[in-house]
This record gives structure tokens, C-alpha cells and sequence, in this order.
């Protein structure tokens, strides 16, 4: 009996639909014509255009400032929260204190950024680095926390009291035995937070002051004014670290202990 | 000392001293309180009332952390992170020995344990038996006054728990350290330990040597737990003699008892007798002085390589008899099923029990 051919086609349409586009962008992003798409040759113009380009250094300059100080916020306080969220009987303050730090994953990102706008500016925060790096923690420690919380659910807790019966006072237990054991599913947090922070558009579109435009905010206007071929290779970019930093963090949570 | 969680009184006013250097039990089925026992001991629980006294010294109020104690746990809870050589380091690195010590220590338990190649290997590149040293080193290391063990044994295949019951009796000779071994195996705390405690809910029942529990025990929860038991529930009739006492056993007949109890006549007494103590022939046994014949027959017959088990009916009762194999092929009358038989022991083999309703 012959088998069908229909599941491979199908396969080959989804990937082609998924992929295809990034593709053809990253494709276009070493091709030096200006508008059309036809293929003249591989060129890395457009990249050396961009690393000319003054508001692109810039944006880069704030997007890494920004989401160094997220990921460092996140892991801190998300990993404090996968710890009290474990630790502590389920108790229906312990189920409240869960949705609230799970409701970020869910709730619409459009919602979070109007609602962090008119919260910040209700506070007569002004807008700027600082609005956009409080507005990323919001969300990125509820992924850190998350993927602690996995790490930690099968976590013998019987080598903490061993390493008490051992004579070792809690600032240590802390620095040799959790941090150390805990540090996969921590990194993989931090790289989540890391990379969430980077390439986030909408929140960060609402709460961005002038003058503090990141990344994907540049993109965004570097379209509406025109400027495709650069656009492709700054996404190209992009996507080369927000793809690298995702395969770490997977490696990281996946590695044994 | 007492300690409740919740409704729960996990240990229930309980008394225990230990000696210097010996190897100590606490003997029980799950949820009897032994661990908890343990865990006062080593300073994770504190008792409700009660004080923890180690060597005249109160220290009831110390943290682990501060208690000249060391524990085994049952999951081993070898920092995984962590070699070897790491793991039985952490104490002596904690207690800002120098440098050098630390490493001579290391290496002496390391050959203690028989690993001294093993060194730079992480937990979970060993097998169960080597985690299982590795966690007694690195407790032992820190020269305790008392070496906590809680079931170390209990995730170990049986083949393998032999042998480590064999090292850890020879590393109790060699350190000389005060062995507190918390079990629900009476194989390993009868081979291991010079006394042992038996536990059911959060009380102790009898302390004693092992083969004083085995073989004289003061209730009938220890007659039952430690070893297989017959009860047989009874009256006293009379005692005329000061050790000898004669019992009528409801549905058997009169038998025989040696008294350690003082009871008196009129006494409802149960009598145990254990079924390696009784004898059992085709042939009527010659009468002698104490000795309690009655015949039976054989109603179960259970093949247990080095000895059979028979259940026989006598009289009312349903009676086990453990005998061994002297020798199996030539056995010229073999006790098959249905056969009419007798069965004897000695009145000093049995003991009674007072108080106490039949466990069975």
C-alpha cells in the first residue's frame, strides 16, 4: 500500500508558513537592492549602514541597559517567589499569591501597557528608561519565577538539613548548597527575562518616554519612515540573540541538576 | 520528652538514655515516632516537654547547627553538586578547620570507606551502597558524639544490605562513637545493636538486648512485632511452685509456664510461644516434668528452604511450628497435610503476657 503523501505536504506548508517569511527576511538583509526583492548578490551593506546609524546605537544602548537591570531585578525577586510559593502550606492566600504571579503570562499584553501608562503617569512617574524597566519586571518575574518553581518541586530539601546538621548557619546554606543546586533553572530565568525584556514591543511601546526608545521601538519607526533593507538586518540581529539566548536557557533547564 | 503535631503525639512522654559508645535502636513500625525521636535529637524538632541532655550538658535549646551531632539521612542527601571528596569536606570546612587537616581527615575516611578512588566523583556517578558510605563519611568525619542513622539502609536492594550492615558494624568497632540506628527492619537492629527501643505510637515499649526482646518481651505488641508469635489467651489456675505456674488455655487444654510476672491465680493471662520453640513428631511425645504435649493436625504445610512453617489445628487453635531441616531427603516419615500429629514445648519457652488482648 502506498502512503499517502498528504501529512508531508501539509508538514511542508505549515513549516513553509511559519518560516518561510524569516527566511526570505534574513535573506533580504544581505541583498544590497534597495526595493525590490530580486537578488543582486550577497552584500553586507545594510548591516554596515546600520552600525553607521547614530539612533540605532542608541536604542541598542537602552535596550541592553534596560534589560541587564530586568533580568537582574527578575531573578532576584522571581526566585524569592518560586521559594515562598514552595515552601509554604497551599493555604488560599498561598493560591491567590500563585494567580497573581502567574496572571502576567496571561493576561493581554495591551492591557498590561495601558494599564501600566495610566498607573504610571496617575504617580507622576515620568516616562523613560526607568517606567520601561519597571514595566518589563512586571512580567519577566513571573517567567523566572516559574521556572524556578519547576526546579524546586523536585528539590530534596533533606540537603538543606543536612548541610545544618553539618554545622553550616543559613548565609551559607545559602551561597553553597541552594544557590549552586537551584542555578539551572535561575540561569534559564534569567536568559528568559534577559530575552523577553529585549524583544517586547507593545508594553514597552506604551510606557516608553522620548528619548528612551529601545529596539523594537526603533524598528517600528525606522518602518513608518522607510528604510526596509536596514529594518532587515537590525531584525536579523535580533533574532540571532533572542534565538541564541532561548536554545541556552532550554539547554539550561533541561541539564540535570 | 513529648512532641505533637496536631492531634498527633508523635512521641508520648518518653524516657530514654543512652550509653556512651553503643549501638542504640529505636525499633517500630512507620508512625510509631522513631524519627521523630531521631529529629530531637539532632535538633530539627523541638520537644513540647521534655530536655535533650548529651553528656550532662541541657542542649534542648541548641540549633543543629550547633549540636556536636551528626546525621545519616535516609535519602543520603549528598549534595549533589558537590565530588566526593566535597561532600565528607563540607563539615570540617564549615568549622574553618586549616586546610591540610581537612584533607588528612578526608583522606582517612575515604580508606575507612574503602573509596579513596572514588574521590572526584560526583553522587550520581555512584551506586546506591557507595552514596550510602559517602553520607556515614561525611557524617563520621566531624567526630560526633552521636552518629544519627535514620533507615540508611531502607533504599538498598537486600543483598546489598547485608554487606552494608556488615560495614557499618565494623566502622561502629573501629570509631567507637554512640550509634543512634532508627529501623523498621528487626533483621537489621537485632544483628546491629547492643540495645534496642521498641516504639509503637510515640511510646516505648521495651528496651532491652535483642535477645532479651526476642525472647522475653513485656507486651504483647513486642512479642508480635519482633519475630512470628503464638497467643493463646487463658487463666491461671495455680502456681505451686514459685516459678511454675499452671494455666487453662480456653479451647486447648492445661499447659505449663514458667512465671516471671508473679501472677496469681484467677489471673486472664495470655501465653505466647514462639514457632521454633515447639516440637512436632507423628509420635506421641514421652510425658516429662513442664513439658506441654497436645495433639493436632496439620492443616498448612509451607516450604521455606532452610526450615518448613506448619499450621496445625489444636483443640480451638490455629498453631504455627517452624521447623528446621536437619536433614530433607531422608526424612523416612515426612509431616505431610492432614496428618494426625503432636506438637510439645517446654513450659520455660513460653511466656506470658499481661494485660493484653491477642493481637491475632
Amino acid at each position: 500500500m502506498r502512503r499517502s503523501r498528504f501529512p508531508v505536504a501539509v508538514t511542508a506548508a505549515v513549516l513553509a508558513f511559519f518560516y518561510l517569511p524569516i527566511i526570505v527576511l534574513v535573506a533580504n538583509s544581505f541583498n544590497p537592492a534597495r526595493f525590490s526583492s530580486r537578488w543582486q548578490g550577497f552584500s553586507l551593506v545594510w548591516y554596515r549602514r546600520l552600525f553607521e546609524s547614530p539612533e540605532v546605537w542608541q536604542a541598542l544602548k537602552n535596550t541592553l541597559i534596560v534589560a541587564v537591570a530586568v533580568t537582574a531585578i527578575s531573578v532576584v525577586l522571581g526566585t524569592l517567589a518560586a521559594f515562598a510559593l514552595h515552601r509554604y502550606a497551599a493555604s488560599r492566600l498561598q493560591r491567590v499569591h500563585y494567580t497573581l504571579i502567574y496572571a502576567p503570562l496571561v493576561v493581554p499584553e495591551i492591557l498590561m501597557g495601558i494599564g501600566l501608562l495610566m498607573a504610571f503617569v496617575a504617580a507622576g512617574v515620568p516616562l523613560g528608561l526607568v517606567t520601561i524597566i519597571l514595566a518589563h519586571v512586571t512580567f519577566c518575574v513571573s517567567f523566572v519565577a516559574m521556572t524556578v518553581l519547576g526546579r524546586l518541586q523536585d528539590f530534596d530539601f533533606s540537603v538543606v538539613e543536612a548541610a545544618r546538621d553539618l554545622g553550616a548557619g543559613w548565609g551559607r546554606i545559602v551561597r553553597k548548597v541552594l544557590v549552586p543546586m537551584l542555578m539551572p533553572g535561575i540561569a534559564a530565568g534569567a536568559l528568559l527575562a534577559f530575552t523577553l525584556s529585549v524583544d517586547d514591543f507593545v508594553i514597552t511601546f506604551f510606557v516608553a518616554g522620548p528619548g528612551a526608545t529601545t529596539l523594537p521601538l526603533r524598528i517600528y519607526s525606522m518602518i513608518k519612515f522607510g528604510a526596509p533593507p536596514m529594518i532587515n538586518a537590525l531584525s536579523t540581529l535580533l533574532l540571532a540573540v533572542t534565538v541564541t539566548a532561548v536554545l541556552a536557557s532550554r539547554r539550561l533547564s533541561r541539564s540535570k541538576r | 520528652m513529648s512532641k505533637r503535631f496536631g492531634a498527633v503525639r508523635a512521641v508520648d512522654d518518653v524516657s530514654l538514655e543512652l550509653k556512651k559508645g553503643e549501638f542504640f535502636s529505636l525499633l517500630g513500625p512507620s508512625g510509631c515516632g522513631k524519627t521523630t525521636m531521631l529529629r530531637l535529637a539532632a535538633g530539627f524538632e523541638v520537644p513540647d516537654a521534655g530536655r535533650v541532655f548529651l553528656d550532662g550538658r541541657d542542649i534542648t535549646d541548641l540549633p543543629p547547627n550547633k549540636r556536636p551531632v551528626n546525621t545519616v539521612f535516609q535519602s543520603y542527601a549528598l549534595f549533589p553538586h558537590m565530588t566526593v571528596r566535597d561532600n565528607i569536606a563540607f563539615g570540617l570546612t564549615v568549622a574553618k578547620r586549616p586546610k591540610r587537616e581537612v584533607r588528612d581527615e578526608v583522606d582517612r575516611m575515604l580508606r575507612l570507606i574503602r573509596m579513596e578512588d572514588q574521590a572526584d566523583k560526583k553522587p550520581d556517578q555512584l551506586s546506591g551502597g557507595q552514596r550510602q558510605r559517602v553520607a556515614v563519611a561525611r557524617a563520621l568525619v566531624n567526630r560526633p558524639r552521636v552518629l544519627l542513622l535514620d533507615e540508611p539502609l531502607a533504599a538498598l536492594d537486600l543483598k546489598l544490605r547485608q554487606k552494608m550492615l556488615i560495614e557499618l558494624d565494623l566502622v561502629h568497632d573501629e570509631v567507637g562513637i554512640t550509634f543512634l540506628y532508627v529501623t523498621h527492619d528487626q533483621a537489621e537492629a537485632m544483628s546491629l545493636s547492643d540495645r534496642i527501643a521498641v516504639m509503637d505510637g510515640g511510646r516505648i515499649e521495651q528496651v532491652g538486648a535483642p535477645a532479651e526482646i526476642y525472647e522475653s518481651p513485656r507486651t504483647g505488641f513486642v512479642a508480635a512485632f519482633i519475630g512470628d508469635t503464638n497467643f493463646l489467651e487463658g487463666r491461671v489456675r495455680e502456681c505451686p511452685e514459685a516459678d511454675y505456674c499452671r494455666l487453662e488455655i480456653a479451647g486447648l487444654g492445661e499447659a505449663a509456664s514458667f512465671n516471671d510476672r508473679q501472677v496469681r491465680p484467677e489471673q486472664a493471662v495470655v501465653l505466647s510461644v514462639r514457632p521454633e520453640k515447639i516440637h512436632i513428631a507423628h509420635d506421641r511425645p514421652e510425658d516429662a516434668p513442664r513439658r506441654n504435649g497436645f495433639p493436632a493436625e496439620v492443616e498448612d504445610v509451607i516450604y521455606l528452604g532452610a526450615s518448613t512453617k506448619y499450621w496445625v489445628r489444636a483443640g480451638d487453635h490455629r498453631v504455627q511450628v517452624l521447623r528446621q531441616h536437619s536433614r530433607y531427603f531422608y526424612d523416612d516419615r515426612p509431616i505431610r497435610w492432614k496428618d494426625r500429629v503432636w506438637i510439645w514445648w517446654h513450659a520455660d519457652d513460653g511466656f506470658m503476657l499481661e494485660g493484653v488482648k491477642s493481637p491475632q
